[in-house]
């Protein structure tokens, strides 16, 4: 399998590349920062990834920058079979309602450009008569809560999206797979205090990739989210105004 | 990074002592120990190695930060960060040719902790501590800087580091040779013999044809079998008489609470099962995870143990003690009242490079003991005996030795304290472990 994955430095993204790694996946990473492009790359073929593993820039906050990032993805791995998006980024509802610039740039990544990411993978791909993407939403995207008022806003329009897409394109060969992490210890979730059924990175990567494989539509990582997913779209809104979580 | 706000209570793998501590884990180990006063691995040290010395104090805890930076595929020599575990080590390499030396009896350890313990596996007497082989270290001393140490480069440091149990500095990279390995599969033989004398005998003579034994001995036994053994000797299996396909790797289910099964009876029961199952002379090729790691067959084997929680009495016994010494070490160990729950034997070769590594010539012997109204007074009056002996406690393990006591047993730790002082005056980096045996302020 030829994959790019967008988001490998660090987290989830980590993770999935490793286990892609040791099965022996062609590699190809998409980051902002070169240090750690490289330091990723190197890590992966220690374990495992057939050599070379490139890397090429890429940062989320700039789509002027897509286009090159992916010729040169399509060009080292002569064709793209799978894409994966696990980059972006997370503020508490306090932060983001008081800096401005931040909830620009969260609403930007997470929202817009994510999106103009995949409109860039989307011809290339049905150009190859197919191929999978793969994109990190969130269970944050399912129902509106208090504490993740913005995050939660941009990753249910993401979700939307990616859903729609694969309305439009899977008859044509692109399976989109929309991945929904519960709480996952990465950096990202570091300062926030564990609710039950908080999972490692690997056992969130390996449930993805499973979903990848088989290129499940939608899939909670891990699983039991859908659980827990379902009993909170179901909960009645005065319960959600009167709770804090 | 994660913090721990005001604290949650932290232990080692045996419960006990419980110390409130504030702790954060992060995948860039370079911003986690900035300002960190002691390093975390897997936290399987028994006692209170990895607990930090005073309420104030940061625990850095290594986990997420596990980069490999590169694998030397023709000399065998990896450098990763030292929050790698040695279960991906092994997983990455053992099919591949490899196996990492000096593996200690469970690979949920990070790097970084066995280099902090120094630690020694079933092959001690053929491949000494893991220290022997490491190249260098990447690390962070308490001023703050970082430094790359080696032989060549700050030799002393070093030296300190290797066995210092994490208090020169934060360990970030480790680099260290691995062993060619025929094939993932072990050929492992054991037998029974019938009395401690035996045992001690047969483990001794296993030394220099097999380069991993070990002994486990059912202490529950009186009388003449007292100390009756199960001697288990084993190699790397030779491509020919193994299977083709490499070992699959194992994971242990989890268990998210306490049932606290182990006690005196039911470990009699276990041991005596044992005993007998094994009595016989048997020989087989057997998963590497059975032979080098059989308590991690449960991932959780400490939630097992009595709630109070337990600890490990391990000490060598030089190689002039006898079976003697031996013998009169578990007698005082019974005779006050511990209750031996896990006894095993190994043999040791000489004293490596570490400056406190806990390794030495001669006997090793380790029991499990529940944290009792007893226990402080058995591992006291062992304490007596093993000093007196010429032997040393294994601090990777220890819980309740008494700060003399650990003195009169190592003349080497003037030289470790001096190098300590020169990088860490006024001992930032400190662990519950330093402020009990090294004196250290709270
Ligand atoms: C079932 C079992 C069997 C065992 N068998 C053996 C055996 O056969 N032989 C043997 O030698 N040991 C054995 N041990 C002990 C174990 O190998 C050591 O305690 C080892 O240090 C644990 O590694 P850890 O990552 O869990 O470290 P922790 O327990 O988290 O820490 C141990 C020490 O290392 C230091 N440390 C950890 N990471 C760093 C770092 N990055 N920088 C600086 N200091 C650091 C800590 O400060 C602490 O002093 C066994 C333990 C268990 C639970
Ligand atoms: N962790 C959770 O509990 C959780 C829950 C629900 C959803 N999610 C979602 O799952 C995905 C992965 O989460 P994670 O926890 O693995 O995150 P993480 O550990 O914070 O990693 C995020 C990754 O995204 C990259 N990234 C961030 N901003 C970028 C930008 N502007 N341009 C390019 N790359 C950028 C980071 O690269 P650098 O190394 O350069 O920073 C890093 O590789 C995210 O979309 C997140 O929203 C996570």
């Amino acid at each position: 399998m030829k994959v790019l994955l967008v988001g490998a430095t660090r987290g989830m993204g980590r993770s999935l590349a490793r286990l892609m790694a040791e099965r022996g996946d062609r590699l190809f990473l998409l980051g902002r920062d070169p240090d750690s492009l490289e330091a990723t790359a190197a890590d992966l073929i220690a374990r495992g990834a057939p050599s070379p593993v490139g890397t090429a820039l890429c940062d989320l906050e700039q789509s002027s920058g897509f286009e090159s990032a992916l010729d040169a993805a399509w060009l080292a791995l002569e064709g793209v079979d799978v894409v994966v998006v696990t980059a972006g980024l997370f503020g508490t509802q306090e932060a983001l309602e008081a800096d401005a610039e931040f909830r620009q740039k969260v609403l930007a990544v997470d929202f817009a450009n994510t999106i103009e990411l995949c409109e860039q993978v989307r011809p290339r791909m049905l150009a190859d008569e197919g191929g999978t993407l793969c994109v990190f939403s969130s269970v944050a995207g399912d129902r509106a809560r208090k504490k993740v008022v913005l995050y939660g806003a941009a990753k249910a329009g993401l979700s939307r999206y990616l859903e729609g897409l694969d309305l439009t394109c899977r008859e044509d060969g692109l399976r989109t797979v929309l991945i929904k992490p519960g709480f996952v210890r990465t950096d990202m979730t570091a300062e926030l205090d564990e609710p039950p059924f908080a999972a490692g990175p690997d056992e969130a990567a390996r449930a993805a990739l499973r979903a990848i494989d088989r290129g499940t539509p939608v899939a909670y990582v891990p699983p039991v989210w859908g659980l827990v997913m379902l009993i909170i779209r179901w909960l009645p809104t005065w319960v959600l105004r009167r709770t804090n979580f | 990074m994660m913090v721990q706000g005001g604290g949650r209570p932290l232990t080692g793998w045996g419960r006990y002592p419980v110390v409130v501590a504030r702790h954060r884990r992060s995948e860039d180990l370079e911003a986690v120990t900035r300002g960190a006063t002691l390093s975390r691995g897997l936290g399987r040290s028994y006692g209170d190695a990895s607990l930090p010395g005073s309420s104030d104090g940061m625990v850095a805890v290594t986990t997420a930060a596990d980069r490999l930076r590169w694998f030397d595929a023709e000399r065998g020599v990896v450098r990763a960060e030292a929050g790698v575990s040695l279960a991906t080590l092994n997983r990455l390499f053992w099919h591949r040719g490899w196996s990492v030396p000096s593996s200690p009896g469970t690979q949920q350890v990070t790097l970084g902790g066995m280099v902090a313990a120094d630690v020694h596996g079933k092959s001690h007497h053929t491949e000494g501590c893991f220290g022997e082989h490491v190249r260098a270290l990447r690390m962070r001393v308490a001023d703050e800087r970082i430094l790359e140490v080696s032989e060549e480069n700050e030799p002393d440091l070093f030296r300190a580091t290797l066995g210092g149990m994490g208090l020169t500095g934060h360990l970030l990279e480790v680099e260290f040779h691995l062993r060619p390995a025929p094939s993932g599969w072990v050929l492992a033989e054991s037998q029974g013999y019938g009395d401690l004398e035996s045992t001690v005998d047969a483990l001794r003579s296993a030394g220099p044809e097999w380069p991993h034994t070990l002994a486990w001995l059912d202490l529950l036994a009186r009388g003449r079998a007292f100390g009756r053994g199960v001697v288990e000797r084993g190699r790397r299996a030779e491509p020919g008489e193994a299977p083709a396909r490499p070992p699959a790797p194992r994971f242990p289910p989890p268990i998210p609470f306490s049932l606290p099964l182990i006690s005196g009876t039911t470990m009699r029961l276990a041991n005596i099962a044992r005993y007998w199952s094994r009595r016989r002379h048997r020989r087989g090729i057997v998963h590497p995870d059975a032979f080098f790691y059989p308590l991690d067959v449960v991932g959780w084997v400490n939630r097992l143990y009595p709630r109070a929680g337990f600890t490990q009495y391990q000490a060598v016994l030089p190689t002039g003690a006898g079976v003697e010494g031996c013998r009169e070490l578990l007698d005082i160990m019974v005779r006050r009242g511990a209750v031996p729950l896990l006894c095993v034997l190994k043999d040791f070769g000489g004293e490596g490079k570490g400056m406190l590594s806990f390794p030495k010539a001669g006997l090793s012997i380790a029991v499990d003991l529940p944290i009792t109204e007893r226990t402080q007074g058995a591992v006291d009056a062992m304490n007596d005996f093993v000093a007196g002996a010429g032997g040393r406690v294994y601090l990777a393990k220890d819980t309740l030795t008494r700060a003399e006591h650990f003195r009169a047993m190592e003349p080497r730790l003037p030289a470790w304290e001096a190098v300590r002082r020169q990088w860490d005056p006024e001992t930032r980096i400190r662990s519950a472990l330093s402020v009990r045996l090294f004196g250290d302020a709270t």
